[in-house]
């Protein structure tokens, strides 16, 4: 006992050092690093199809990078939330970030230092994922009426901020449907650096949250701070959410931390072979679905969301 | 001998219905106590106040010696609730998985190491678990879902292991496998409250006794307690109480 204490108090020490070292790597791992490995990337899968135009499409680049990224993050976060009959709760964060991207476009406007809407949205999706967290834990109702008032009080500020006259609609719309073919740079570098602090994230607390999903009395009784976790992982769900609301767009961003979990848990009985598996899927559905929206020329966001359907009923089929 | 639990004058109610009024017990080390009561006697509740899911209104509550608020070795305890017996939870998990569960507080935030593997395996074979290891634990048996749960306590080495009517809903044949279970681990050992409905099957396991309605009515010896005439007063009085609203909670 005595040993495995001062192992705890040894991990607290190292991870009071250690959070604001890995923050500072990944920082100058995105800034330095990550540049030159995507220009390496996509030099070389433009030799291997020949100077195709869209793998030479700075556009395209950026789009598709942001969608793998999403469809390993998506998916991860959302088998935590698919089984604590939490699926609903990134709709209701992606429509609060929306609130905070029309925040962010009416400050913006006025004040161009500020005019960082994503930045915004990640803001104010976090303090009303707290927000929940608190509501969730201090209030007897419903688990779906924060849901419910979360979802709707933030697509009402969004509409209200918006509909005070001083944002672009097209502008409006990349977020609320998504637009691959509006992923600046800087937002992919912002998407690499979430993506290594939800796997970082997820890789040291997997067993915590696994515990906490499956029998939360439990946990609770092995004195697993339950209220850390549960805080930790909605907000690890509102930066995801607010990281895909870019290519899905607020209404549809859910459909990815759901489906591809749902169809994982139909063919497996593994809880962490679901998870590798819904990433696969996830993967399938982002770039499935990128492809089939060009062929089809339809809007990629909605196209991803029909290839994971489309996944999860071969995984019903399957699986009955 | 040093007592695993001890509860001093313990009361809580539910807004303000009481459920638990002035309740006094200690529990030894070592010791196979059935906990029995008419429903809605406040067994659960004072089952949660012992293991600290629960604050009382009132008194005093220790687990191995430390007031339960202060007490972090959570590992040593182990709780199969009503709620394990659900099939609710649709969650895929192995039964493995499951019993690795008892070993994550051990292992904070490093990987499991192959002791903790060998010690998983142990638990496993120890609840003759193998043959379904890999198996979805929401497609087994309530019997063979309870019995997981013992291991993820053996596997967390946990020297209490707290059970909430375990065999509601198992087979009889099962059901006495499943005592023997608690009977050569208590002999190894560990300390046992066993919640039960069944009052003549506890009585046959069970070393002492314990019998609740709101307030504690003996606690003894299970030779002793069978006729000391506790039951009649505690379900008596239930009965006489029936028509009056059940205190909620259970």
């Amino acid at each position: 006992m005595a040993v495995e204490q001062g192992r705890q108090r040894w991990d607290v020490g190292l991870l009071a050092v250690g959070i604001p070292l890995v923050l500072l790597a990944f920082g100058a791992f995105i800034v330095w690093v990550f540049p030159p490995l995507f220009d390496l990337f996509w030099g070389g899968m433009e030799t291997v199809f020949n100077g195709h135009w869209l793998v030479r499409s700075t556009f395209i680049q950026h789009g598709f990078t942001a969608g793998v990224l999403i469809g390993v993050t998506a998916p991860v976060v959302g088998a935590y939330l698919v089984n604590r009959q939490m699926a609903l709760i990134g709709e209701a964060l992606a429509h609060t970030a929306f609130g905070g991207v029309a925040i962010g476009l009416f400050v913006g406007a006025s004040v161009p230092a500020l005019d960082y809407p994503l930045a915004w949205a990640m803001v104010v999706a976090a303090i009303s994922a707290l927000g929940m967290q608190y509501i969730a834990v201090k209030t007897d109702g419903y688990a779906d009426i924060p849901i419910a008032i979360m979802l709707t009080g933030g697509f009402a500020v969004g509409i209200a901020v918006i509909s005070y006259g001083v944002v672009f609609s097209a502008t409006v719309e990349s977020y609320l449907f998504g637009d691959i073919l509006f992923v600046p740079f800087e937002n992919v570098q912002l998407m690499v650096g979430l993506a290594l602090l939800v796997g970082l994230t997820i890789g040291l607390t997997h067993k915590q949250l696994k515990f906490i999903t499956f029998d939360r009395e439990a946990a609770r009784l092995a004195r697993i701070n339950v209220w850390f976790y549960d805080t930790l992982l909605i907000v690890l769900t509102a930066l995801v959410v607010v990281a895909a609301m870019q290519i899905l767009g607020a209404i549809l961003v859910a459909g990815m931390l759901v489906i591809p979990v749902a169809a994982a848990m139909q063919i497996t009985n593994s809880f962490n072979r679901g998870l590798v598996l819904s990433v696969v899927f996830g993967q399938i559905a982002v770039i499935g679905g990128i492809l089939l929206s060009y062929d089809l020329g339809v809007a990629t966001g909605p196209m991803i969301i029909i290839t994971a359907i489309v996944i999860y009923l071969g995984s019903l089929a399957r699986g009955s | 001998m040093t007592s695993a639990i001890s509860v001093e004058n313990v009361s809580f109610a539910y807004s303000n219905q009481p459920v638990l009024r002035d309740v006094s017990m200690s529990i030894e080390e070592g010791e196979f106590l059935g906990l029995v009561g008419p429903n809605g006697s406040g067994k659960t509740t004072l089952l949660e106040i012992m293991l600290g899911l629960r604050s009382p209104d009132s008194g005093h509550v220790e687990l191995f010696d430390t007031p339960v608020e202060e007490f972090t070795e959570g590992t040593r305890l182990g709780y199969v609730s009503q709620h394990s017996t659900d099939a609710d939870s649709m969650m895929p998990v192995t039964v493995r998985e499951v019993v690795e569960m008892g070993r994550y507080p051990h292992a904070g935030l490093r990987r499991l190491s192959s002791d903790d593997h060998a010690i998983i395996d142990e638990a496993i074979a120890k609840v003759g678990m193998e043959p379904f290891a890999d198996r979805r634990i929401s497609n087994l048996s309530g019997g063979q879902r309870q019995r997981a749960y013992i291991a993820r306590a053996l596997a967390s080495e946990a020297d209490l292991l707290a059970l909430d009517e375990p065999t509601v809903g198992v087979d009889a044949d099962v059901v006495e496998q499943f005592y023997d279970l608690l009977t050569e681990l208590n002999e190894d050992g560990i300390t046992i409250v066993l919640i039960e409905h069944d009052i003549n099957t506890v009585s046959e396991y069970a070393d002492t006794m314990a019998c609740l309605d709101g307030e504690l009515y003996e606690h003894c010896e299970t030779g002793p307690f069978l006729e000391s005439g506790a039951l009649e007063q505690a379900f008596s009085s239930a009965r006489a109480v029936s028509s009056r609203q059940v205190a909620g909670g259970d």
